[in-house]
């Protein structure tokens, strides 16, 4: 029998959890202490391998846990106290369950003795989480916490990844117990995710991809999270058919903005030449996508004409919103080499000279025109201008959510993967300037800038004082229309212009503001003065906020109004006042 | 006047409002879990979160060794509806299997009731004789009530309830419904 004093297994809960962090090859944590979380706490001040980011209010732990993982492919990690601390988490948790982000969130929890009490600091973190996890655990027993941190990374990592909760109870963290290295029996047995594509479905999709006259490639973000491989493929796939290609607003970068088939993103604010050939294909490949409502605008309308293929690690996804014809479960890596492979053997390369002919003519409508101004700086011009002024530099963006996001995926050209960090299915105001701080931790020397808006920026600002604290030098490149300009939108198109508390009376002063936290402000009102601002934000190497003045009425087009197909966009230079009331006629005649 | 098409009925809204024609049908699923904790709340959570209906739900723990429970479910929805809960169900971490034995044709289905009847004189002997049509057991009797148990599959026992309706029916407690395949071959 061993002495279990001098077995280097044994050791507290507390000490378990940071063993895990390091053994799943963590190296930086966010997070914020607190009554439940103590004994951890205590343990990360007597180590140096994990380094941990104190942040200002658990949300923006949360989500820059999730720009650190969205920009590394790496799971991002938040440890919160019970109570507060946990319900503060749920935003991102949600965030990250709809954008399919892996990240693993360790809560403290009252003493299990307390449990059900209603202790100081007590809700159901569990019952509170469950909906908005991937999957969560309370650990009553301190050796079953091994296990359990093992499982937790493993399910947030593979499969359709997403978040994870691991509720602790501080009687737990003090208990010593036994722990043991990640295994592959710490895993469920009935969770084993399908990664490999059914042959026969792969010839199948091939032969419909090889007989394709006007075909498509819809790709989202599952691209990316299957990881460089699968992007590496796509353009392979791209290149080999010589097929259009467009992408969702999660899987901008896997195929380079500058590439020959790009056709600009999809969807409610996509191009018109990406939505008419999404609209008019025979074939529609989509890989790692979801149908999501702000793509498809109406179903019964969407993509009426077209054989459509669909390849998804997550069986949910299929036949949810939208009938396919080829579903194929599994890794879109995978699969996407095993359908180039039998094409490159068995097919010849489609002629698509016509379709292209076509797809042409929809892009010489230029639906992302708008008009310049000397007087005033259009926020579509902003974002053209960070871009030249990035472009051949090492970037991430980061954004909030609203217009400026929607300008940001329309305008801001991505080459690569993991690039471009955006709150796409829940939609969360106050994402981008916590995930800025995310990815900045984990790419300390690269250009990381949030283009934010007003009122989207206001609402994780106290993060701002984390970038100080930890000298991440994040670049807060706000839109100030003086609107939240998105809400403000859909009231002029549909509620009769009645702008029911959609603009902002008392703004801060963002250029004081930012140096009240410690950073550096700038603030720009006209045109002329813009590219030079920027290049001087983009050399300051402290955080910055860039009070960016734009033009506070401008509307976010091309637009599928509510209810109407792919081909019933609304465009630019058609959005005068009565061809928008006659779009939105339905609306109108309700207000 | 609006017309009477979908997209003019639309309310102002950022989302298509879509109305559903497709007839609903009911289906019995089979799910095989892990007994774990929570399992339970995340089968509920998921129908209530998502909007799926429940008609009836049994759960008990069927081998304690492996922590198995086997839980029944009965759900309405559109076919879509249906395969997604399906999906949506197999997804989840402690979900070993989903068999929709509505699909396998080969299904027992049973559900067991006590079925309180208070009477007397010849509204007694009636409820008694159909209990007995019905192979009903009387687990309970006082002079003037009666408890019978019934199993069968839903539609017996709700004739069986019906009958005794205005025989003096107090108060009924029902399983929930369970099914097993049938032939040699487990889930």
């Amino acid at each position: 029998m061993s002495d279990k004093s001098h077995d280097p297994n044994q050791m507290t809960g507390a000490a378990m959890i940071v063993r895990a962090l390091i053994d799943h090859g963590v190296t930086d944590i966010f997070g914020y202490p607190g009554g439940a979380v103590l004994p951890i706490y205590d343990e990360i001040f007597q180590q140096s391998e994990v380094q941990h980011i104190l942040v200002r209010h658990e949300q923006g732990a949360g989500h820059a846990a999730e720009g650190y993982a969205r920009s590394t492919g790496k799971p991002g990690v938040a440890l919160v106290t019970s109570g507060p601390g946990a319900t503060n988490m749920v935003t991102p948790l949600t965030d990250a369950l709809m954008d399919s982000i892996p990240l693993v969130c360790i809560s403290g929890q009252v003493p299990t003795h307390l449990i059900g009490n209603d202790a100081f600091q007590e809700c159901d973190t569990v019952g509170i989480t469950r909906p908005c996890t991937k999957h969560n655990w309370l650990v009553r027993d301190v050796n079953d916490l091994a296990k359990v941190l093992h499982e937790a990374f493993y399910v947030a990592t593979t499969g359709r990844p997403g978040p994870v909760l691991v509720d602790v109870p501080k009687d737990v963290q003090f208990a010593t117990g036994t722990y043991h290295p990640p295994r592959k029996s710490d895993v469920h047995r009935s969770y084993a995710p399908r990664v490999k594509g059914d042959a026969t479905q792969i010839r199948k999709a091939v032969s419909l991809l090889a007989n394709a006259k006007r075909p498509v490639i819809y790709s989202g973000g599952g691209v990316i999270n299957s990881g460089p491989e699968a992007t590496k493929l796509l353009r392979e796939l791209v290149e080999v058919t010589g097929f259009p290609i467009t992408s969702t607003l999660m899987g901008l970068g896997a195929y380079p903005a500058s590439g020959k088939s790009w056709l600009g993103m999809l969807g409610m604010h996509g191009t018109y030449e990406a939505n008419m050939t999404m609209h008019d294909c025979d074939v529609m490949l989509c890989v790692g996508a979801r149908f999501d409502d702000r793509i498809t605008g109406r179903v019964d309308a969407f993509s009426p004409n077209s054989k459509k293929i669909h390849i998804d690690i997550d069986p949910s996804s299929i036949n949810k919103n939208i009938r396919v014809d080829v579903p194929i479960i599994g890794d879109c890596g995978n699969i996407l080499g095993d359908i180039l492979q039998v094409f490159k053997a068995e097919a010849k390369k489609p002629d698509v000279k016509a379709w292209w002919q076509q797809i042409t003519q929809w892009r010489a409508r230029n639906s992302l025109y708008y008009r310049k101004s000397n007087d005033v700086i259009l926020p579509q011009h902003a974002i053209q201008s960070l871009f030249e002024a990035t472009r051949g530099k090492d970037t991430y963006i980061t954004t909030e959510v609203g217009q400026h996001q929607m300008w940001a995926a329309q305008f801001f050209g991505f080459e690569e993967p993991h690039r471009w960090m955006t709150s796409g299915g829940l939609g969360t105001m106050g994402y981008g300037l916590p995930a800025a701080v995310g990815v900045q931790v984990a790419h300390p020397d690269s250009l990381v800038i949030d283009i934010a808006g007003d009122a989207s920026v206001q609402m994780t600002m106290q993060e701002m004082s984390t970038a100080v604290q930890y000298e991440l030098p994040i670049k807060i490149f706000i839109l100030n229309n003086q609107y939240m300009g998105m809400v403000r939108q859909w009231q002029q198109l549909l509620h009769g212009n009645r702008l029911s508390h959609s603009y902002s009376e008392a703004l801060p002063d963002f250029v004081k503001l930012a140096e009240a936290y410690g950073g550096v402000g700038f603030q720009v009102h006209k045109p002329g003065d813009l590219d030079g601002a920027i290049q001087e934000m983009i050399s300051v190497k402290r955080p910055v906020l860039f009070d960016c003045r734009v033009a506070a009425l401008e509307n976010c087009f091309p637009m599928i109004p509510s209810g109407k197909a792919h081909n019933e966009m609304l465009l630019p230079e058609q959005a005068n006042d009565e061809a928008t009331a006659k779009a939105f006629a339905g609306g109108k005649a309700l207000v | 006047m609006l017309s009477k098409g979908t997209i003019m009925n639309q309310p102002a809204s950022a989302y298509f409002i879509e109305e559903r024609h497709d007839p609903n049908e009911t289906h019995t699923l089979s799910v095989l879990v892990q007994n774990e904790p929570g399992v339970l709340a995340r089968v509920i959570g998921l129908f209530s979160g998502r909007g799926y209906n429940i008609e009836s739900l049994t759960v008990s723990e069927t081998e304690s060794q492996k922590h198995l429970s086997r839980i029944t479910i009965v759900t309405t929805g559109t076919p879509m509806v249906i395969e997604q809960i399906k999906h949506q169900l197999d997804r989840m971490i402690p979900v070993y299997r989903v068999v929709d034995m509505t699909l396998t044709k080969r299904a027992i289905e049973r559900e067991l009731a006590m079925v309180k009847v208070r009477g007397q004189g010849e509204h007694r002997v009636e409820a008694l004789r159909l209990a007995d049509a019905f192979r009903a057991r009387v687990i309970d009797a006082t002079t003037e009530s009666f408890v019978f148990e019934i199993t069968g599959n839903t539609d017996k026992i709700n004739q069986f309830i019906d009958l005794m309706r205005p025989l003096g029916l107090v108060e009924v407690s029902r399983t929930g419904v369970a099914a097993i395949g049938r032939g040699p071959e487990g889930m």
